[in-house]
């Protein structure tokens, strides 16, 4: 799965993006943050708040039930602050 | 037609107006939105994020439906990314139609999806450090009245 993380999300984690092997009970994007925030002490702090968080699955704003698959790019970021 | 472009350099608003106008058709109207960095408490510089690729899509994906609702002759969107210091200018809506209440219209559409679905963040550096600025309630008011 490839994973990016923008804003304060890749400042405390650390990376822009990564290429992670997921388990196989990773099925939505909830529980892949649930999987992530066990990863290292950058990932809780980044995942500790869901409220904080939004996402998007293949480039498509989505919500923490929508479902991920093993080659999907999944992306995390705080609410948007453009224009 | 429709022109959109995220870029580090700066535009020339005359020009993007210019474009609006012999883009196509009869046009009548051209309304056209410059959001521009503040200094205020003292920010030094703005520094913007963006997910290449998605930004673009969503911003077409916003520009394709304010198509859909109103009769647009060209739509130009120019947002810059990278480090901006006050008084610079950010982002660009132009849009070209038949009459003002279409154009007036679909710029605000625009702009109000623009800041609460794209996918840009600011990180302000001012004395004490950098923040990343938070997203605004208001702001997601404003994108409701479209629904």
């Amino acid at each position: 799965m490839k994973l990016l993380y923008f804003a304060w999300v890749r400042q405390k984690i650390g990376l822009s993006e990564e290429q992670v092997s997921v388990p196989s009970d990773v099925t939505t994007v909830a529980t892949l943050m649930e999987f992530l925030s066990r990863r290292g002490p950058g990932y809780e702090a980044a995942f500790r708040n869901p409220a904080l968080l939004r996402c998007a699955v293949n480039q498509e704003h989505a919500k923490f039930d929508a479902r991920v698959r093993p080659d999907d790019e999944v992306a995390f970021f705080p609410p948007v602050t453009g224009g | 037609m429709s022109d959109i472009r995220i870029q580090r350099e700066d535009f020339d608003p005359g020009a993007e107006i210019a474009a609006l106008n012999t883009m196509a058709g009869d046009v009548g109207a051209i309304a056209s939105f410059i959001g521009l960095v503040r200094a205020d408490g003292r920010m030094e510089a703005m520094t913007l994020d963006h997910y290449p690729g998605f930004a673009e899509r969503e911003i077409s994906a916003h520009v394709a439906e304010a198509r859909s609702r109103w009769p647009l002759l060209g739509v130009r969107v120019v947002h810059r990314v990278g480090r901006l210091t006050p008084g610079e200018r950010i982002v660009f809506v132009g849009v070209a139609s038949s009459h003002r209440q279409a154009a007036f219209a679909a710029a605000e559409f625009l702009m109000d999806y623009l800041k609460t679905r794209a996918p840009f963040w600011k990180l302000e550096e001012r004395e004490g450090g950098a923040t990343w600025v938070e997203a605004r309630e208001s702001d997601d008011e404003s994108v409701r009245r479209w629904r």
